[in-house]
């Protein structure tokens, strides 16, 4: 469930061939268009479904809950996460077919909650009571523009920042965690702290390394920390917003002192440069981690986690929303409130690993305590829970995905060579304006 | 009674019988086409249910809008880099496979491989294979002592890519055409040119090419119609991303209806560039009609 759209880089990794087949999907819909609708069965009882991409750890919840539910009966329908907001946003087009509970990731969220008239308001069903669980910025992310709440928050991603022992070593520069967090309080000193570190591979006590991978993860985290980002409202700010310009002059500025490694997020050369040890930081969310100890299953124990510079951050998590097609949103309601309650939480956290978005849970020893021994032991769980309750809310535009894109390929085309800091943010102005 | 019974079989049974094609058709062919023309004339956002009338004003951004331009260059420059040496490569292969050679089925299926495999799985692996820093291309350049290409950074660079993909793709497929159409040249052609002394080289070139044209013709539309089509190759080679680089250097005309359809979710200007894309398609058929007419009459 986190993987999904990273607005930094190629959001859509699995879309693959899906595109030519969707209209094929559209039809098929049509024609057996009461999938999702409920239709109370024999005895009074109400079929739910709910549909999820990725891995959301709910499977035994089900059960606990049709056990103390017995009215109730749930089918999950999981699909890739690509295709699952495709399909959903054509459920929604129809007015058919989309299920009782439909997730909804945050690198979308904003071009859902752009048409809040699609959803049932959480305020209408007991959100006002339970909004204290999550922090401002996760409540804020669910929310429409116009103050419709369509989403419940389910994990979230945090922020850190993940890097090599060895390589730091190396350089010369101190590996024990708390002293590296040290070295960067902001982004300036980050990059400060990376001139040193390619100081010492021209010197030759570091061999095929660079300190950050490219500028995508870097723009993306920098902007995530911004109090206004994308857009100020409803409306899109880029142009004249200094914190979206602070996010690329910052990522400009390392790429001109060499800091980058060129390497775009989610290419072969990346995931290769997990194992080869291309790039020595690399800003990750908590479900980063996994991906790391997936593409470089040898280097366990080479990597740590630090604090992440600029403060809090945040980047995944999703959301269960209700769609104003499902004919039972009470028991809809009751159920996803429940699925999205702390208790809840902490069990998904537990058998697979989804950073819960509940800020009580944060004192909890599951959390707190939580250590990853590929990250050197690391305190992962009192990491990220830092980020995620130092987060500074930013409200998601239905073209905050779209927008993010073309600043990357904006940053992309430098790193290229293809054009000059200044040609290219010409550029990226010109490109967003297309888009709206 | 019998009498009017059996007109009305013999004026409107023949309508049933072609029936299922036009309702077919109809359905999937002819209403598509329609909706789309009238969701084309709208501010039309797949998730809204506001959707204005706006008449041709999608037409005219569309004509003023560079990245349509650019895609539409794009796939004319891949159509051209893969069409031409893959027809020429399949007319060599299918000579080779006209040859008396053992295991002749055999090496006829081995051709065929290359397109049966999925197309997501030949875009990932060649998307390997033109890695900057760890591709086999780089590798193998970096032998001889050339220095590393970014294969995606460039719109050469990268359309070559690409291009590779579908030769690599559909190569064997037309040479299967080829082979097809080669067996129904008559042997005694080639028995005489041999007694006349002519090498392997001048059969191809002087009977076997002239004998098969109009399937050459028809490969060439076969071609122009996939060419205008590419999708997976440029949107697998990009990393998933729509816009087909970072300077929609190799972008092409699906691919930006795809980008414009599914990730701005903008389903008015999207089939404004389908109907676009259509009107290049029948533009190209008019030019391939020509071009046909004029080869007979030669």
């Amino acid at each position: 469930m986190h993987t999904a759209r990273s607005s930094a880089a190629p959001r859509r990794r699995f879309a693959a061939v899906a595109a030519p087949l969707l209209a094929a999907a559209l039809l098929a819909t049509a024609a057996c268009g009461d999938g999702g609708k409920n239709t109370p069965a024999a005895g009074g009882k109400v079929d739910l479904t709910i549909g999820t991409f990725g891995e959301f750890g709910y499977k035994a919840l089900y059960d606990e809950y049709m056990k103390a539910n017995p009215n109730v009966k749930i089918t999950e329908r999981i699909t890739k996460t690509e295709d699952h907001h495709k399909n959903l946003a054509a459920h929604l087009a129809t007015n058919t077919g989309a299920a009782d509970i439909e997730s909804i990731e945050e690198g979308w969220v904003g071009q859902f909650s752009s048409q809040p008239g699609k959803f049932y308001n959480w305020m209408d069903y007991g959100g006002a009571e339970i909004k204290a669980q999550w922090p401002e910025w996760k409540w804020r992310q669910g929310s429409a523009a116009t103050g419709e709440v369509i989403g419940l928050g389910t994990d979230v991603g945090g922020m850190a920042m993940c890097y090599r022992t060895d390589e730091f070593a190396a350089a010369g520069l101190p590996t024990n965690r708390d002293e590296v967090s040290k070295l960067w309080p902001t982004w300036e000193d980050f990059i400060t702290t990376g001139q040193k570190f390619e100081d010492a591979v021209k010197a030759g006590k570091v061999k095929n390394a660079h300190f950050m991978d490219g500028p995508a993860v870097m723009y993306r985290s920098i902007l995530g920390q911004q109090s206004v980002g994308i857009y100020d409202g409803d409306k899109v700010v880029v142009e004249t917003n200094p914190g979206v310009k602070k996010a690329w002059d910052l990522t400009i500025d390392a790429m001109n002192k060499g800091l980058s490694a060129k390497i775009a997020a989610w290419s072969n050369d990346w995931n290769a440069g997990f194992a080869k040890g291309t790039f020595a930081t690399l800003a990750c969310p908590s479900w980063m981690m996994a991906y790391i100890q997936s593409q470089a299953k040898d280097s366990s124990g080479k990597w740590d986690i630090a604090a992440v510079p600029g403060g809090g951050g945040n980047w995944g998590g999703s959301f269960l929303t209700l769609p104003k097609q499902g004919k039972h949103p009470q028991e809809a309601a009751a159920l996803a409130k429940w699925l999205t309650a702390p208790e809840q939480q902490a069990k998904v956290f537990r058998s697979v690993g989804n950073f819960p978005s509940t800020v009580t849970l944060y004192q909890d020893p599951v959390i707190k305590d939580f250590k990853n021994p590929f990250f050197s032991n690391a305190p992962v769980g009192e990491i990220f829970s830092k980020s995620v309750t130092s987060m500074v809310p930013q409200y998601m535009g239905p073209k905050s995905g779209d927008i993010n894109t073309a600043v990357i390929n904006g940053l992309t085309r430098v790193e290229q060579g293809k054009q000059t800091p200044d040609q290219s943010w010409a550029q990226v102005l010109k490109d967003i304006k297309a888009i709206m | 009674m019998k009498n009017i019974l059996y007109r009305l079989d013999l004026k409107g049974s023949p309508y049933l019988y072609i029936a299922p094609f036009f309702v077919l058709f109809g359905l999937f062919g002819l209403f598509p086409l329609v909706y789309t023309a009238w969701v084309s004339l709208h501010d039309w956002q797949l998730i809204s249910d506001t959707h204005t009338f706006i008449g041709l004003q999608n037409y005219r951004d569309l004509f003023a809008d560079d990245s349509f331009w650019n895609a539409l260059r794009n796939t004319g420059q891949i159509w051209v880099l893969s069409t031409v040496p893959q027809l020429i490569a399949a007319i060599f292969l299918a000579h080779v496979l006209n040859q008396r050679l053992r295991a002749a089925t055999f090496w006829r299926i081995t051709a065929l491989l290359p397109n049966m495999t999925s197309v997501a799985a030949v875009a990932l692996i060649f998307g390997q294979i033109f890695g900057r820093d760890y591709g086999l291309v780089n590798f193998v350049l970096g032998l001889f002592g050339a220095g590393h290409i970014d294969w995606q950074a460039g719109t050469a660079s990268s359309q070559v890519a690409i291009s590779v993909m579908i030769i690599w793709r559909w190569t064997g497929y037309n040479s299967l055409i080829y082979l097809a159409a080669m067996q129904a040249v008559p042997k005694d052609l080639y028995d005489a040119s041999a007694l006349d002394g002519a090498t392997g080289l001048q059969q191809l070139t002087r009977i076997t090419i002239p004998a098969i044209r109009p399937t050459i013709i028809l490969t060439v539309i076969l071609s122009t119609i996939g060419g205008l089509q590419v999708l997976a190759e440029p949107l697998l080679f990009g990393g998933a991303s729509p816009t087909g680089g970072s300077d929609r250097q190799f972008q092409t005309l699906s691919l930006y209806l795809y980008e414009v359809a599914f990730s701005r979710f903008d389903f008015g200007y999207a089939s404004t560039a389908a109907w676009a894309m259509f009107g290049v398609i029948v533009i190209a058929a008019i030019v391939n009609y020509f071009f046909v007419s004029r080869l007979r009459r030669s």
